[in-house]
């Protein structure tokens, strides 16, 4: 099926600088080759169907500000657009790398903070909240260049990035404002003023350097000191807005220190509008990778891997080893419950899983599984997995079964064949069709019948298929079909292991290959011991 | 200085570990440390808190085994004037309740202040009260740590100091207004407030705002303003804030100090307690001679399983053993015939041992061990998923986790949960496989097939014991050295219980 891709605008309406060559910079999300914006490869009814929706909301939750969602749906089209983004996460995995973008976005939102309280607050406190936005953000971004340089991150995109804020920090604009800040900066810390407060009257004056009391009482008793106690330090408002005390307080010391307060209102009016519209871009897409990061970490803890998929773009063999349904696996795991993993592959001539066996055994989790990781690894992500090789795909379209529709007058079965119908006529030889329990509201011998239909329909198209079915004997005999079965334990069949696999498995266990299950063989032993 | 105690280590505090291992738990379950703990505690949780991580966290060097051994030797001969001073930190904790309503929400620094204030002085009274007992006491006690405590309780709580105590909480009443300085933080707001001292004799405007007479401005906040009145309290208690954290930090630091003192105590008021317990049931105790692992000791005359004696509140059954140079201690034999009593007694005495603690023996001598593991057999546990042998093996495979060379592993009906024949092979395997490490094992065993194997290779590492068994098939609940016996013994517990009602035997 033909791709159409349609260029638009970011969606972050950023207009970036564009002056000499070294100071523009595209994104880290697309190279050159790639369309800034794609075409949606799975329907929305898809990305609920395979519980995408559940993955995307838990990637990108707590970072809401950010409106990550969208990069999650949009597929990419070529090999060199994944491994952009595959590079820049692969730098991302480094300690280093890592900790230098997240400080470099936690300043970035304190930076935002400050000057949205800036807006709402009075002349010496706006003021002075501008100048201490306009420290925080030229500080990260310093930072983060410096961090950058330094680095092992050797991707196109971070690279890039980096030769943008090397030019962007040696401009002559920014490197003024840093020294003008930094000079306003020193001169208000090193104001200190004194109050006393006795009854109802307060004096404001300058102060020459004296004991604290506080410390010498502390001092006092510090022989006592076993370890850390508790804080009763009570702490004062979080706020940053002052009571019309402490705004007296503030004017009476600007009265005692006007020239450098004069300066404070000269420095907001000189440099209004000072963030860049590409750090900001930087600053929203880097964190579709932070997110992704984090998300996969949390895996990690419980053994659960994921892996960088070879992708091609045949539409050829796809293969997976230790895969697993993440939205589903996040609930296990929050739950305490172990994660089963699986493998699938679809290589050769091979298009069209079949999947039966028992109830409640993993089947459409597996189905489920199918699309994520393509989907996945379709945006340029690592997916759930310790092997993959992934043939992207133009959509992916999902059959479940549904809820019965009550205000719906067609029969169950006839929504099946009309959504059957709808699917078959939109795909092609790149799409994955996921069908899960089809036509289960039918007579086994209906379902039996249209299920043959639909699978002969699916094989001309030559799309990839995943079929769920309770229909053990729906297909054989044809190399294009793999059939796989949910297994059970071999002497107790009520256990059900949520393996999937080509074919049955399970052999007694003695207490032999316990031990060695165990690892509690003398060599073993004495090797876990020495190690 | 800090004021330290360390009466558990010459050189640190006693503290208790952060992290525990699993496999403890099963350990004091099986060796029953709980009713050891209860004699020591004697009805006081903290004594039994320290006891329990004293006898689980054991001492390895040597030197630190004879440190607390010198140290008892001292409370031992001067039990009361220990208990005293144990009294005198439990009564300085009783302000701790007070103290911690200080924490509570809805507090204000000016209110913090003032309790914390109160409090002191209350303090400050049970401090003059210790330094007195350290004047009193100190010449009858020789062992460092004792000595070390008086002469640090006399030298840091002397007069002068107690004296600057008490000035510093009536000048913390600020009867004359508060003087406080800041500088300009983000947002202008002020911060790093600094509090200082008014000086009655001085002007306080020049010694405020500097010699040079620079300029000041003020103004008066109108009576019948209510907010500004709240704002002005709340600008004084930014002031007072930091004065009022480090004065309650200091109260907590005092009580932390008698808790510091309370816990150091309360190992040796432990052992004076199970001691008298001991004494009481006619028991002996010993004070052990501790060896370094290389010189592989292990030898005992008279050893006996304390929780027992504590238990039944009499004198029990006595062992001999002359292990010196064994890497396992295979005990087989009769079936309730004293072979799991006798594996405690040897796990408890190793644990009283190594926390220096007097071991429930005529005479005691071993080698010190890195960790005591136990794998018992369990009863059938319902909710367990995986079956019975597996469990077994879930957890000694734990166990291999957990032990390094020199560590003590005790095991008692180990893998008897399958096939015997199955059984003996992976309990050899896992067995040779600790001792090969260096590991020391003593395993207790009524299944002949394991013991058999072990005879057969003629390792001179193993020692054979044997529960002991007259010829009347009647037990002693001894166990000597002696070769296993290929004869079952479950038939004739059968036999009692089945043909013989009336002559069933209890143990010692």
């Amino acid at each position: 099926m033909e791709l159409a891709r349609e260029r638009r605008k970011p969606a972050t309406n950023g207009s970036w600088i564009t002056g000499t060559p070294s100071m523009t910079f595209h994104s880290i999300l697309y190279d050159r080759s790639a369309p800034a914006v794609a075409d949606m490869g799975a329907t929305p009814e898809c990305i609920r169907d395979l519980n995408i929706d559940q993955i995307i909301d838990a990637i990108v939750r707590g970072r809401e500000e950010y409106d990550l969602a969208p990069f999650f749906l949009m597929p990419l089209a070529t090999m060199e657009a994944v491994g952009y983004r595959h590079e820049v996460m692969r730098d991302l995995q480094e300690g280093a790398v890592l900790e230098c973008v997240a400080e470099f976005a936690d300043a970035m939102r304190s930076t935002r903070k400050i000057l949205a309280h800036s807006a709402k607050l009075r002349t010496h406190q706006q003021t002075r909240l501008f100048l201490d936005a306009v420290r925080a953000y030229d500080a990260a971004v310093v930072r983060l260049c410096e961090k950058l340089e330094r680095s092992s991150a050797k991707s196109a995109g971070l690279r890039a990035f980096c030769a943008f804020l090397a030019a962007y920090v040696q401009s002559e604009q920014f490197r003024a404002r840093t020294s003008a800040s930094g000079a306003l900066l020193r001169e208000l810390d090193a104001i200190r003023y004194s109050v006393r407060i006795k009854e109802n009257t307060v004096t404001v004056g300058r102060y020459e350097d004296r004991p604290d009391y506080s410390d010498e009482v502390a001092r006092t008793f510090e022989k006592f000191n076993q370890g850390e106690v508790r804080d009763y330090l009570v702490a004062g408002r979080d706020s940053i807005e002052m009571n019309h005390v402490e705004e007296r307080i503030l004017a009476l010391v600007a009265r005692l220190f006007p020239a450098t307060f004069a300066k404070l209102t000269e420095f907001e009016e000189h440099h209004r509008s000072f963030v860049d519209a590409t750090v900001t871009r930087f600053d929203r897409e880097i964190q579709f990778y932070l997110a992704y990061l984090e998300y996969m970490n949390e895996f990690a803890a419980s053994g659960l891997s994921f892996c960088y998929p070879h992708v091609s773009t045949d539409g050829g063999d796809s293969a997976v080893r230790d895969t697993f349904d993440a939205a589903l696996a996040k609930r296990l795991r929050d739950a305490g419950r172990e994660v089963v993993v699986n493998d699938f592959a679809l290589t050769g001539g091979e298009r069209v899983l079949i999947v039966s066996g028992p109830n409640q055994g993993g089947k459409s989790t597996f189905a489920r599984t199918f699309g994520q990781v393509h989907h996945f690894a379709s945006i340029g992500c690592p997916v759930a997995g310790s092997a993959a090789r992934i043939a992207l795909f133009d959509r992916i379209f999902t059959h479940f079964e549904r809820e019965e529709r009550v205000e719906s007058l067609r029969s169950k079965l006839e929504d099946d064949l009309l959504r059957m119908r709808d699917i078959l006529r939109d795909a092609s030889e790149r799409s994955i069709v996921i069908l899960n329990e089809i036509f289960a509201s039918t007579t086994r011998s209906d379902a039996y019948w249209l299920g043959r239909q639909m699978l002969a329909k699916i094989l001309r198209i030559g799309a990839r298929c995943v079929c769920v079915t309770f229909l053990n004997e729906l297909a054989h005999g044809d190399d294009r079909i793999v059939n796989m079965v949910s297994t059970v334990v071999a002497d107790n069949p009520a256990v059900r292991t949520f393996k999937v696999v080509r074919r049955a498995a399970g052999e007694p266990s003695y207490a032999a290959t316990l031990a060695e299950k165990h690892r509690l063989t003398h060599d073993l032993v004495k090797a876990r011991i020495r190690s | 200085m800090t004021l330290k105690a360390h009466l558990m280590y010459a050189d640190r505090d006693f503290s208790f570990r952060s992290v525990v291992p699993i496999t403890e738990g099963e350990v004091a379950a099986d060796l029953e440390r709980d009713a050891l703990v209860s004699a020591m505690a004697a009805g006081d949780p903290v004594v039994a808190e320290v006891a329990t991580e004293a006898l689980w966290n054991g001492l390895t060097d040597l030197a630190a085994i004879r440190y607390r051994q010198a140290a008892l030797g001292d409370a031992v001969a001067n039990s009361a004037a220990v208990r005293e001073l144990y009294e005198l930190a439990v009564e300085a904790l009783e302000a701790e309740r007070r103290a911690f309503l200080l924490g509570l929400v809805g507090r204000t620094p000016g209110s913090v202040l003032f309790r914390a204030v109160e409090l002191l002085e209350l303090l400050e009274e049970r401090l003059r009260r210790l330094r007195a007992f350290a004047d009193k006491n100190a010449a009858r006690f020789g062992s460092v740590a004792f000595t070390n405590l008086f002469d640090m309780l006399r030298r840091e709580l002397g007069d002068d100091y107690l004296g600057i105590v008490r000035e510093h909480l009536g000048d913390l009443r600020f009867t004359d207004g508060v003087l406080s300085s800041a500088r300009l933080g983000p947002g202008n707001k002020g911060v790093d407030y600094e509090l200082h001292r008014i000086v009655q004799s001085e002007g306080w405007l020049r010694r405020a705002f500097g010699a040079r007479g620079q300029q000041a401005y003020s103004f008066r906040i109108p009576d019948q303003d209510e907010g500004g009145a709240r704002a002005l309290a709340a600008l004084k208690d930014r002031g007072i804030a930091r004065v009022a954290d480090a004065l309650a930090r200091s109260m907590d630091h005092i009580l932390s100090f008698f808790k510091m003192l309370r816990t150091e105590l309360a190992f040796y008021v432990g052992c004076l307690n199970i001691r008298e317990a001991l004494a009481a049931a006619g028991a002996p105790a010993c004070t052990p001679t501790p060896c370094s692992a290389a010189d592989a000791k292990r030898n005992a005359t008279g050893l006996y399983d304390p929780s027992l004696a504590l238990t039944l509140g009499r004198s029990v059954v006595r062992n001999d053993l002359a292990a010196d140079g064994k890497a396992l201690v295979l005990v087989t034999g009769a079936n309730r015939g004293g072979k799991s009593t006798f594996l405690r007694s040897l796990g408890l005495a190793q644990l009283m041992m190594q926390c220096g603690m007097f071991v429930a023996a005529e005479r005691f001598e071993a080698s010190v061990c890195r960790g005591v593991f136990t794998h018992y057999k369990r009863q059938e546990d319902p909710t367990m998923q995986s079956g019975k042998f597996d469990e077994e093996l879930v957890r000694m495979s734990a166990i291999v986790d957990a032990v390094v060379p020199g560590s003590l592993v005790l095991l008692n009906e180990s893998f008897a949960a399958t096939d015997e024949r199955e059984g003996a092979e992976i309990a050899h395997q896992v067995v040779t496989g600790l001792i090969d490490c260096g590991v020391i094992a003593c395993f207790v065993t009524h299944q002949y097939e394991l013991a058999e194997r072990f005879m057969t290779e003629g390792r001179t590492d193993v020692l054979f014991l044997l529960a002991e068994r007259r010829d009347d098939g009647s037990r002693t609940f001894r166990i000597k050295p002696g070769r296993p016996l290929e004869t079952s013994y479950g038939k004739d517990i059968y036999d009692r219980i089945f043909d013989d009602a009336g002559a069933t035997t209890v143990p010692p």
